[in-house]
């Protein structure tokens, strides 16, 4: 069967391209975006939104604590600011992210690029791993991570949407499209993006294409992994999540996260409460990353879909 | 005595009883900074309750949260909070809290607690002001401990970046933090030249002359820059055994016996007596 929302294959744009686009085109009608960077604005995609608004574009320097809070400020006079550095530096504005944004419910939106082993050769110190943890921590805070440029598109007209508070990933790498035009992003969420009873691969972000390759492969060898975009990180598609552990008894939870505190977390919340089955993680091992490229990394800390098939063939033997 | 200096009194009288009631709260640095903060909202802001659903408007900002009780009290004074809430002072349920907050109060300006964030926020403020074209201006009050945070810096580095001359920072100077005077703690002087390098107009006040006061603010330009003035002030002014003293910053707890002693200094004894 051809699936409507599926399209796998080469990408033109990374997430963090595809989000400085969908902005700068959704900024047209909406006069009250603007946006903030630290810097990074070539980095993160949103040089495009400077060249197109200058004057809907402030410039804060390297110095992210006042930034965040200065969005606060801006957001109380009905602006809703793009905030934009790279994951590991939003941390740097934690506090400031907590009173001026969200004890205030304010609608502000921290879009951060280079999460994750995804960074790359930068190393360990730039390499987020922790931020999923960390924002979802934070009342009012919704955390997304989209899973491919079709998706940020839909999710970039979702978060200007809701009124609140938002923490998105981009993404530095380039990606696999995954989806059609036609899927569509909600907060609070998942999709089943491809079908099987056997047991369900929870993925988010880039471990989305890499559950995708793996339910594949496992196909031919027999087993059905059924594949579900959780990119509503919080708040977490709980119906959807008690569905799959009724429907495939287990799971196998994959981010490019630290284990921690992340999706496999918020997803296991779930399940302990309403619905105990089964579950392995696919996540980084509480340590921190080092240099390499993406893919040698995600192979490196069993983030590959090979890592993927190995754990789904230790749970599905016993059956 | 002057109509203002009564009114100040009164309200420093207010504050004590808040804290009074609450079994704790910074009186100290609430003392000290009600002269100026009194002025603002009685002769300069010219806000109404119902002005704070607009954004086009004024605002003042008590970045040193702390300080709230003398918001809180100089707010009773201008109608935008009840006598009972003032005596709810960091009571459960009420919307007084500890640190100004704007889940409970949309006149505080901002939620503060953490030092440093609410000039950030004021400054963002000033910026969207700014960009709308709108001929506002935005107060923000700081404490001396506070400008040892690095955000604080980072602030003023925007603010001049930007050239936010609508911007008006009070820097509400009684050199004395919460364990102990400011150069013991940390030194930050020579605080006016590091102001002027960072591109501030920069004015000297004797924070508790009304004249003076008045002044100062009469005297902000209009030149591009962001406008900080230096209040001197005295921690716990207008209470004698408070005066100059760490130990009265805060969180205390005021017994009868102090709090009587207080409200006779302060001539509202007898007013206010039956709320002890």
């Amino acid at each position: 069967m051809k699936s409507k929302i599926l399209e796998v294959g080469k990408s033109q744009y990374t997430l963090r391209d595809q989000f400085g686009l969908s902005i700068t085109k959704l900024a047209k009608k909406n006069k009250k975006i603007i946006v903030l960077d630290a810097d990074v604005a070539g980095g993160t995609g949103l040089h495009r939104f400077r060249k197109k608004f200058p004057k809907r574009f402030f410039q804060c320097g390297i110095a992210e604590q006042n930034m965040i809070s200065l969005a606060g400020g801006l957001a109380s006079l009905g602006f809703i600011p793009i905030v934009t550095t790279f994951s590991v530096f939003m941390l740097r504005g934690l506090e400031q992210a907590r009173l001026s944004i969200a004890y205030n419910n304010s609608n502000v939106k921290l879009v951060a690029s280079h999460p994750g082993l995804d960074v790359g050769p930068d190393g360990g110190s730039a390499q987020c791993l922790e931020d999923l943890a960390i924002f979802r921590s934070l009342p009012n805070f919704r955390v997304i991570s989209p899973a491919d440029p079709n998706e940020m598109d839909s999710a970039v007209k979702e978060i200007i949407k809701f009124k609140g508070p938002v923490y998105m990933r981009t993404g530095r790498s380039e990606i696999k499209k995954i989806f059609t035009k036609k899927y569509k992003f909600k907060i609070g969420k998942g999709k089943i993006i491809k079908k099987g009873e056997d047991l369900s691969i929870i993925a988010c972000g880039v471990m989305v294409e890499r559950a995708l390759v793996a339910s594949k492969k496992l196909e031919k060898e027999g087993i059905k992994a059924r594949v579900v975009n959780m990119s509503s990180i919080k708040p977490i598609d709980k119906d959807l999540i008690i569905k799959c552990a009724k429907e495939t008894k287990k799971f196998i939870i994959a981010e490019d996260h630290n284990k921690f505190g992340g999706l496999g977390s918020a997803v296991s919340e779930v399940i302990s409460e309403f619905c105990p089955i089964k579950v392995k993680y696919i996540s980084v091992q509480d340590e921190f990353g080092i240099s390499g490229e993406p893919n040698e990394l995600a192979e490196k800390f069993n983030l590959d879909y090979k890592a993927i098939i190995k754990l789904a063939k230790k749970l599905n033997l016993k059956k | 005595m002057s109509k203002f200096d009564q009114d100040v009194n009164y309200i420093r009288a207010l504050i004590l009883l808040s804290i009074f009631k609450a079994k704790s709260g910074h009186p100290g640095g609430s003392l000290s900074s009600v002269d100026f903060l009194y002025f603002l909202f009685d002769k300069v802001l010219k806000l109404k309750k119902k002005d704070f659903k607009n954004w086009n408007r004024n605002y003042f900002i008590l970045s040193k949260g702390h300080c709230a009780p003398a918001l809180y009290a100089v707010g009773f004074i201008k109608k935008f909070l009840s006598f009972n809430s003032l005596l709810n002072l960091r009571k459960i349920d009420s919307n007084t809290q500890g640190h100004t907050d704007l889940r409970k109060l949309n006149w505080v300006g901002a939620s503060t607690g953490s030092l440093g964030q609410g000039l950030s926020y004021a400054t963002g403020i000033a910026l969207g002001l700014k960009s709308k074209k709108v001929n506002k201006k935005v107060f923000v009050m700081v404490g001396d401990g506070e400008i040892q945070e690095g955000q604080v810096w980072e602030s003023l580095m925007f603010s001049a970046h930007y050239k936010l001359d609508n911007l008006i920072i009070i820097l509400d100077y009684n050199k004395i933090q919460s364990d102990d005077f400011n150069k013991n703690i940390m030194n930050f002087e020579p605080l006016k030249d590091k102001l002027i390098s960072f591109g501030m107009n920069v004015q000297e006040i004797d924070g508790h002359n009304f004249n003076q006061i008045k002044n100062c603010l009469l005297r902000i330009k209009k030149n591009k820059k962001p406008n900080f003035i230096i209040s001197h002030t005295i921690k716990g002014k207008g209470v004698t055994f408070m005066e100059n003293k760490p130990q009265w910053h805060g969180s205390v707890k005021l017994t009868f016996e102090q709090i009587k002693e207080a409200l006779i200094e302060l001539n509202n004894f007898e007013k206010l007596r039956k709320y002890l």
